[in-house]
């Protein structure tokens, strides 16, 4: 099974590889975002401090989960706020289509979301006659080519200027070609503007889930959150259940490093804390609210004490911006709602070790993606571990698919190596036999091919140092 | 008299024993009594980082039975050194021979950190002017925070310039079997780096690690580039040792 769909990953990256316009936005988009989360932090050591308080944070708040998710259901409750649990993403796409018939909804207007994108929401609800529209510009724009998001902060980073004006000259009614972002900013405001007061009902996603007030914290920056959330009569939220917070004061340093780290931006344009639907005498808001939290395997990922940091994420997509395999490839190529490095552990935890191992060994453990996560998400010990759940079973391991990686090539060419390296004096023979024969080797042999695609083939040294130093006297005791 | 182990790392052995050799001669330079031990292989770290863990267990402890004295051990490598100093203690938790694994662990040096660091070395440059360029090595960053020991002791040659990558933290792209398993992408990485390296105009690339050597020298060769990676070892003994 491995073998099939680790070449999943690799072709798709090797073709992204191949599309010089989809690498050059990438680069330009990333080194943008690199540099203006740098500027954000002049001072490592401020850096350091609140990425220890964050992770800090986000531990407390994991660790006592249960305990806050009851208490954010009743405070959230009591607020007015219907609260809907969903073991899985067609449980939570039936609930949600429930919520809307119920109401003869027939449209809805979509703040940006990724738990939707992760139970294909919008593809569910046109099936059952809905309208799903995308409000925030990146994923209205992708959603006009029939796309999935390539980022999870910015999904249409994969896009340039002059490709989305093409794009939207053909595709937007009584749409001029321009290349003014300012003006193609206002086609897009101009068709959105008038769904949000059409729409039946809006839906947004959850940054942080506040237990003691029974709060949903949701970060934008183009307004279509907050009109998605108070202009239609019908609100609903969807996250995952591990955004609970306990107090708000939690959630300022959160916000703090999620802005930064995210688009180098010391706040985002709106930060909206939405606690009840319209209240009596209140002139705005909906009238009718509901949450539906989604487990979707991550209960699964929370029993392990080590992978439960996964759940750490608050998804800022720093990860991403920074990871040099994202960078060359972008995010479609990794054929999964969460692409780059945070995609990388979280999608084989869901899916399964086994069918996503592709995704599992497409990276070269650099720690790019460690060194800036807000939250200290060890993600390549997290892959090294995955690693091994996809070939072994640790004790008492409940890694989704565990053991279904392996293959008996690969079981053998390590029992082979452990072999050679265990035993000094077989080790003595391959290095005489590489030092004196190494170059013979084709270079069509396995691995070799593969390696010297844009390499010359390694060529081992005439002798081993063990040899030179055992020549030259150097003791050995 | 200072003694030393000297582990010379499985790339080094091979295909870098000029580098070993001069990592071997600084060392005796300023002073130090090094000694190698002959039966040693690999550190493990392909197969640790492949989820072979058993197999990676039992290779590290055939190499961590070859330095029984409580001294330095001292490798011409960040990431072979990472994996020994940080990653063993992983590798062995919950084993019978956990605590005489992490005692070796905390003797495990990278070369030019014990040379800045343990023995504050004085280079005097014997060379004529050159321009070279740094490319750190992943792990030597992260995993044991190597940032500014090569530099200093770069720094401390009258002739040298440094002239720096302008991703000089980005991964080369080789990771070990990542290079094998996804060859496109790895390769990608590869050329950006060695272009990124030609850009400055230096006529050598300096580095810690034999497999980034490796890497961006088959690739600068494979598009027949004059410039070439040398380990940090042989750069400084070349310009330094009397001759």
């Amino acid at each position: 099974m491995h073998a099939d769909t680790e070449i999943k990953f690799r072709d798709s990256a090797a073709k992204a590889l191949l599309d010089p316009q989809l690498r050059a936005n990438f680069r330009r988009a990333m080194d943008g975002l690199i540099f203006k989360r740098k500027a954000q932090f002049p001072n490592p050591r401020d850096l350091e401090d609140l990425r220890d308080l964050s992770t800090a944070i986000r531990s407390r708040s994991l660790l006592n989960l249960p305990a806050l998710l009851e208490q954010f259901e009743t405070q959230a409750t009591k607020n007015g706020i219907q609260v809907h649990w969903a073991e899985t993403c067609d449980q939570a796409n039936e609930l949600i289509l429930g919520i809307l018939r119920s109401k003869g909804a027939k449209t809805l207007v979509k703040g940006k979301s990724m738990v939707s994108e992760e139970m294909h929401l919008n593809a569910f609800l046109e099936e059952h006659g809905i309208e799903a529209l995308e409000s925030d510009l990146g994923e209205y724009i992708i959603q006009l080519d029939g796309e999935t998001p390539s980022h999870i902060i910015m999904p249409a980073i994969h896009k340039n200027k002059n490709q989305i004006a093409r794009q939207f000259s053909q595709k937007i009614k009584d749409a001029k070609y321009t290349e003014d972002v300012d003006e193609l900013t206002a086609m897009a405001r101009k068709v959105l503007r008038q769904k949000f007061l059409d729409a039946d009902a809006g839906l947004s996603g959850v940054n942080f889930a506040v237990a003691e007030t029974g709060t949903l914290c949701l970060v934008e920056n183009e307004g279509n959150g907050r009109m998605s959330t108070h202009v239609p009569p019908i609100h609903i939220a969807v996250m995952g259940l591990e955004k609970v917070v306990a107090t708000l004061e939690d959630v300022a340093p959160l916000y703090a490093i999620l802005t930064r780290s995210a688009t180098g931006q010391a706040v985002s344009t709106y930060f909206n804390l939405i606690t009840a639907p319209r209240g009596a005498g209140e002139k705005d808001g909906p009238q009718e609210m509901h949450l539906v939290i989604l487990d979707n395997g991550r209960s699964r990922i929370y029993a392990d004490p080590q992978l439960q940091a996964t759940l750490r994420c608050i998804r800022c997509g720093a990860c991403m911006n920074h990871c040099p395999v994202y960078t060359r490839v972008g995010g479609h190529a990794y054929e999964a709602v969460y692409p780059g490095p945070i995609g990388k552990i979280l999608t084989p935890q869901t899916e399964g070790v086994g069918v996503r191992h592709d995704l599992i060994h497409g990276s070269s453990l650099c720690g790019a993606c460690g060194e800036v996560c807000p939250v200290k998400i060890p993600i390549p010990e997290i892959l090294v571990r995955l690693r091994r759940e996809a070939t072994h079973e640790d004790v008492g391991s409940q890694v989704n698919g565990k053991g279904t990686g392996r293959t008996a090539t690969e079981d053998w060419a390590w029992r082979l190596w452990a072999l050679a390296n265990k035993r000094p004096a077989l080790y003595r023979v391959i290095t005489w036999f590489a030092t004196r024969f190494g170059n013979a080797l084709p270079a069509g042999a396995p691995l070799i091919k593969d390696w010297t695609r844009t390499r010359t083939k390694p060529v081992p040294a005439r002798r081993s140092l063990s040899e030179r130093v055992r020549a030259k006297g150097v003791p050995h005791v | 008299m200072k003694e030393v182990y000297f582990y010379a790392t499985c790339l080094v052995d091979l295909f870098f024993p000029d580098a070993g050799m001069a990592g071997i001669e600084l060392l005796e330079a300023a002073g130090v009594r090094v000694i190698f031990p002959q039966g040693q292989t690999c550190c493990g770290q392909p197969a640790f980082n492949c989820g072979y863990w058993e197999e990676a267990r039992e290779v590290a402890r055939t190499q961590v039975a070859l330095f029984p004295k409580d001294i330095p051990v001292i490798l011409p490598s960040g990431s072979c050194a990472g994996m020994m100093k940080n990653h063993y203690p992983e590798l062995f938790h919950g084993q019978a021979d956990e605590a005489q694994v992490r005692a070796f662990s905390s003797r495990v040096f990278e070369l030019t950190q014990f040379l800045v660091n343990e023995l504050d070395v004085k280079l005097t440059d014997l060379g004529e002017p050159v321009k070279v360029t740094w490319h750190s090595s992943c792990h030597a960053v992260r995993d044991l925070g190597l940032v500014g020991e090569p530099k200093q002791l770069i720094a401390q040659l009258a002739n040298v310039e440094l002239a720096p990558l302008t991703r000089e933290h980005e991964c080369c792209g080789f990771g070990g079997t990542f290079s094998v398993r996804q060859p496109e992408i790895s390769g990608a990485m590869s050329c950006d780096k060695a272009a990124d390296a030609e850009a400055t105009g230096a006529s050598v690339v300096l580095s810690t690690d034999g497999g980034c050597l490796l890497n961006v020298n088959g690739t600068l060769e494979a598009k027949k580039s004059p410039l070439r990676v040398q380990h940090i070892a042989e750069f400084l003994w070349e310009r330094t040792r009397a001759r």
